[in-house]
C-alpha cells in the first residue's frame, strides 16, 4: 500500500463507516476467524508474497466474533488498559441496553473503526460520538474482553434477575498471607480488558466505553500496563518482568487447543443448570502486585537467581542450559518461585497468564510505584489460582520483594457469536 | 470559576447573527419625522407608532408617572437593543438607536424593575430577517429574567457579607459568604460571558494571571478562614466586590443569550462542578463547595427546564434521561444538607473519598446526556 492510499484510507477513517486504516485483506481476517473460534488464533494478514509479517507488525485487526472471547488465547499484545466498573443503574433493561451499546462500540473499535458517527463531521452543536484520539491509527490487534464480578451477583442478583445464575466457581478470593489490598484497587462488578499493540488504541477503547457507560456504570479503578510479561506464542522470545527475569516460559500457547480446553475454557459439564451461560467462558483473576524495586535491585545476582530458580541471562532452570529445558525442580531451593509455582509441584495446576508490567510513576518516598499487573485465565478459580496462591503466599521467596495491593476476580462469558450477539447475552437472556 | 473564562456564550451568540446591532444614546437630538413618542406612566406605556423603517430610530420619551422609569428597545428574546435608565418622574429623554428590520418590543419599566409594560414595534425594510422560533425566544426571555432575578437577589446578600467584613465581624462574614454566591453560581456562564467581571469577583489564587491583583470572593474567603483577619484591605475589597457585582447586575440584560448558549451554559455549570467543586478546589478555605455545587446544578436545571418543551419534541429519550439524572443528583445532594429547612450544607472537608466519588459519578451521569441538549434544541 502506498503512502497516498494510506492517507486516503485513514482520512476516510472517520466517516459513517470508517476504518482507522483500510484492513489489508479482510479475507485473511475472515479466514482466521475460524481459527480464532477453534483455538483463539489471531487474524493474520499478508502484505506481499515474499514476506509474511506478523499481525503485530501490520497492526491488523483481531476477529471480534468467535466461540471464545478474544484477548485470552490471542497472542499477547504489547499494551494494556484494564478497567473495573461498578454498576450504578437499578434498571435491568437499561443495563442490558448498555451491554449492547458496548458490544457495538467494541465491534467497531476492534475493527479499527470509530465509535458511532465518528469523531468529526457531525452536528456542530453536539459533542462527537467518538473521542478521536485513535483516528489514523491501525486496529493494532485491539481485543476487548468483558467479565462479571461476584459483586454483580451479590448486589444485583435480584434486581437483574441473575441471582441464581452465579456459577459456583465464581467465588470471592480469600485473604492470602501478606495481602495488603487497597479497596480503591480491588473488586468491581464488571471489567473490560483492553489489549492492543498501540497504547493509545487501548486507552481510547476504555475511555469510549466508560463514556457510553456513564449513568449506568462508573469506573471503580483502572490500570495501564506497558509491557507484556507473559507470552502465548512460545516461539517468540519470552518477555521479561520488571525484575529482569523471563516470565511465563511454560505458559499455555494460543495454539494448544488441548491445554486450553483442559485448563482455560469452562466446559458444559462444569456449569450444569442455571450457570450454563458460562460454557465456553473462563475465569479471570487480576492482581496488582507491587514490586519493591529498589531493594530488589540491591540484591545479589546469586540471590535473585535463587529466588526465581532460573538464571537471569538465558532463563534456564537451575542446572540446565536452555530456557525451555525441562526443569529439575529438586535442584532449586525449596522456596524458589519456579519450583513452587510449577505444575509438577501442584498436581498439574495450570493457568494461562496474561499479565503486564506497570509503572504508575513514583510514590511519595521517591520509590517506583511499579510491578506486575497479574492477569490469569483459568477454568476454575478454586482449582487454579486459589490453591496456587495459598502456597505461594506462604512460602515463595519472592514475597520479600513483592506485595499484592489490588485484587479482583471475574467470570468471563463465552465469545460473541455473530453480528447480532452481544456481551452477556447468555447471562441476560431470560429464555436461555 | 475557571482560570481562563470561556467565551462559548459570546461566540455562539455572535454566530447566530441577530437582526439588529448597535444602540447608542444621545441627549436631546430634536424630534425628527421618524421619532416615536413614548409616554410612560405608572401602569401604561403608550407609543405613537408601531411600525417604523429600518435605520435610526428615535424615541421621544416622557415620564408622566410618579416613579422613575426605564425605557428599552428589546429583541424578541428580550435582549436589550438600547435603553435609558432612571428617567425621573416628569422628565423627558430622547433615545436613539440604529435598528435593523425585524420584530421588537418597547418596554417601559416603572420603578425600573420587573417585566414592565410592553408595546410591539415592527421595523420594516430590506435585509433578511432570521426566522425565529417563538418557543425558543420565550425560553431565552424567561432565562434572561431568571438571570436578572438572581443578580437582583444577590446584591442584598453580598451587601450583608460586605457589611459584616466592614464591621470586622469574622463569624458573621463567614456565615454570609456562601449565601452571597448562590445567585452568581446559578448563572455563572452569563457572568463569564462578559469577560471582565469574573476575573475581578471569582478568581481563585491559582487562577491569577501575572500582575493581576487578587480581588473578590476567594481573596476574602482566604482572609476569613485561613488568615482569620480582617484588615483595611479586606474592607476595601468588600466594597469593591459590591461595586463589581452591581456592574454585573446592570449588564445581565444585555448578555447575548441564545438557545444554544443556554444549553451549553447548563453543561458548563456541570463542568464547573466536575472540575472545581467535586475536587474541593473552589472553596478551599471555607469548604462551602456543596453550596456552590447545588447552585450550579439549580442553574443548569433552570436552563434545561426552559428548553425542555423544544428538546422533548426532538429527542424524548434525552429529556427522559435528563429528568432522571437531575432528580438523582438532587436527591444525592439533599443528603448533605445540614438541616431539613436549612440552605446550609456539610463542610466539604468532611465529605470522604467514597462520597466524593459517588458525587462525581452522579455529575458525570448528568453531564454526559446534558452535553447533547444543545443539539436537541437546534435540531
Amino acid at each position: 500500500m502506498t503512502e497516498t492510499q494510506e492517507a486516503a484510507t485513514s482520512e476516510a477513517g472517520n466517516s459513517k463507516n470508517p476504518s482507522r486504516r483500510s484492513l489489508i485483506g479482510w479475507g485473511g481476517a475472515g479466514l482466521a476467524l475460524g481459527a480464532a473460534a477453534a483455538g483463539g488464533a489471531v487474524a493474520m494478514t499478508r502484505v506481499g508474497d515474499d514476506a509474511a509479517p506478523t499481525a503485530a507488525e501490520t497492526g491488523a485487526a483481531v476477529a471480534f466474533h468467535g466461540a471464545h472471547q478474544s484477548g485470552i488465547a490471542t497472542p499477547v499484545q504489547d499494551r494494556l488498559h484494564f478497567a473495573a466498573f461498578d454498576v450504578q443503574t437499578e434498571d435491568r433493561a437499561e443495563f442490558v441496553r448498555m451491554l449492547k451499546d458496548w458490544t457495538e462500540a467494541a465491534r467497531r473499535m476492534t475493527a479499527g473503526k470509530a465509535v458511532g458517527e465518528g469523531a468529526y463531521g457531525g452536528l456542530a452543536e453536539a459533542p462527537p460520538d467518538d473521542t478521536g484520539e485513535a483516528l489514523g491509527l491501525k486496529p493494532s490487534r485491539l481485543t476487548l474482553t468483558i467479565g462479571f464480578g461476584p459483586s454483580l451477583f451479590a448486589k444485583y442478583g435480584d434486581t437483574f434477575r441473575i441471582g441464581d445464575r452465579r456459577p459456583d466457581a465464581l467465588v470471592d478470593l480469600p485473604q492470602f498471607a501478606g495481602d495488603a489490598l487497597d479497596k480503591a484497587r480491588t473488586g468491581g462488578d464488571l471489567c473490560i480488558q483492553a489489549c492492543a499493540d498501540d497504547p493509545q488504541v487501548a486507552v481510547h477503547a476504555i475511555r469510549n466505553l466508560a463514556r457510553i457507560g456513564m449513568g449506568k456504570v462508573n469506573i471503580r479503578w483502572s490500570q495501564l500496563g506497558f509491557g507484556k510479561t507473559s507470552s502465548t506464542t512460545p516461539d517468540a522470545q519470552t518477555p521479561r518482568n520488571l525484575m529482569g527475569f523471563k516470565d511465563g516460559t511454560r505458559n499455555i500457547a494460543g495454539t494448544e487447543t488441548d491445554r486450553l480446553k483442559k485448563y482455560v475454557w469452562v466446559d458444559g459439564k462444569d456449569v450444569a443448570g442455571k450457570s450454563d451461560w458460562m460454557t465456553g467462558g473462563s475465569y479471570l483473576v487480576a492482581r496488582r502486585i507491587r514490586m519493591h524495586i529498589e531493594t530488589w535491585d540491591r540484591t545479589s545476582l546469586q540471590e535473585q537467581e535463587d529466588v526465581f530458580g532460573r538464571d537471569k541471562g538465558e532463563g534456564a532452570p537451575v542446572g540446565k542450559a536452555k530456557e525451555h529445558d525441562e526443569p529439575f525442580l529438586k535442584a532449586m531451593k525449596p522456596d524458589a518461585h519456579v519450583r513452587l509455582a510449577h505444575p509438577d509441584s501442584n498436581n498439574g495446576i495450570t493457568i494461562l497468564r496474561r499479565g503486564y508490567s506497570f509503572t504508575d510513576g513514583t510514590d511519595g518516598l521517591g520509590r517506583l510505584d511499579a510491578g506486575l499487573f497479574f492477569l490469569a485465565y483459568m477454568r476454575d478459580v478454586r482449582k487454579g489460582f486459589i490453591p496456587l496462591q495459598r502456597k505461594l503466599s506462604a512460602q515463595d521467596a519472592l514475597n520479600e520483594y513483592i506485595q499484592h495491593v489490588g485484587s479482583a476476580v471475574f467470570a468471563v462469558p463465552p465469545g460473541i457469536r455473530d453480528k447480532d450477539d452481544w456481551w452477556g447475552s447468555t447471562l441476560f437472556s431470560e429464555e436461555a | 470559576m475557571r482560570a481562563a473564562s470561556l467565551s462559548v456564550l459570546t461566540a455562539v451568540a455572535t454566530a447566530a447573527a441577530l437582526t439588529a446591532v448597535t444602540g447608542c444614546t444621545e441627549k436631546s437630538k430634536g424630534d425628527g419625522d421618524a421619532a416615536i413618542k413614548v409616554t410612560a406612566a405608572d401602569s401604561t406605556c403608550d407609543t405613537s407608532a408601531t411600525s417604523v423603517p429600518a435605520g435610526q430610530v428615535t424615541l421621544n420619551i416622557e415620564n408622566k408617572g410618579s416613579k422613575a422609569t426605564e425605557v428599552e428597545i428589546l429583541f424578541p428574546d428580550d435582549r436589550i437593543v438600547s435603553e435609558k435608565e432612571n428617567i425621573g418622574s416628569g422628565t423627558k429623554y430622547t433615545l436613539t438607536a440604529e435598528v435593523k428590520a425585524g420584530s421588537y418590543e418597547i418596554a417601559c419599566r416603572p420603578g425600573m424593575k420587573g417585566h414592565g409594560v410592553r408595546q410591539k414595534l415592527t421595523v420594516t425594510g430590506s435585509g433578511a430577517v432570521a426566522k425565529r422560533n417563538p418557543q425558543l425566544d420565550k425560553a431565552v426571555a424567561d432565562y434572561r429574567e431568571y438571570a436578572q432575578e438572581q443578580a437582583d437577589a444577590t446584591i442584598p446578600k453580598v451587601e450583608v457579607f460586605a457589611a459584616a467584613i466592614k464591621a470586622g465581624d469574622l463569624k458573621a462574614a463567614q456565615d454570609a459568604f456562601a449565601p452571597s454566591r448562590v445567585g452568581w453560581e446559578r448563572t455563572e456562564p452569563i457572568a463569564e460571558s462578559f469577560g471582565d467581571i469574573d476575573p475581578k469577583t471569582d478568581t481563585r489564587a491559582d487562577g491569577l494571571e501575572k500582575g493581576q491583583k487578587w480581588t473578590g470572593w476567594h481573596r476574602l474567603e482566604k482572609a476569613l478562614w485561613q488568615d482569620k483577619k480582617i484588615g483595611n484591605e479586606e474592607k476595601a475589597l468588600a466594597d469593591q466586590l459590591v461595586t463589581d457585582l452591581k456592574d454585573w447586575q446592570k449588564r445581565v440584560g444585555k448578555a447575548e443569550i441564545t438557545p444554544t448558549s443556554m444549553a451549553n451554559g447548563a453543561k458548563e455549570l456541570l463542568d464547573e462542578v466536575a472540575t472545581g467543586k467535586v475536587t474541593g478546589e473552589e472553596d478551599r478555605y471555607s469548604h462551602t463547595d456543596l453550596s456552590d455545587f447545588r447552585a450550579n446544578v439549580e442553574g443548569a436545571q433552570k436552563a434545561y427546564e426552559l428548553l425542555k418543551p423544544v428538546a422533548r419534541k426532538n429527542d424524548k429519550a434525552l429529556t427522559t434521561e435528563l429528568d432522571k439524572q437531575f432528580a438523582a443528583l438532587d436527591a444525592l445532594l439533599d443528603k448533605y444538607r445540614t438541616g431539613r429547612t436549612s440552605d446550609g450544607f456539610v463542610s466539604y472537608d468532611k465529605v470522604g473519598e467514597t462520597q466524593r466519588k459517588e458525587l462525581s459519578d452522579a455529575v458525570n451521569s448528568l453531564a454526559e446526556p446534558l452535553s447533547k441538549l444543545a443539539a436537541a434544541v437546534v435540531k
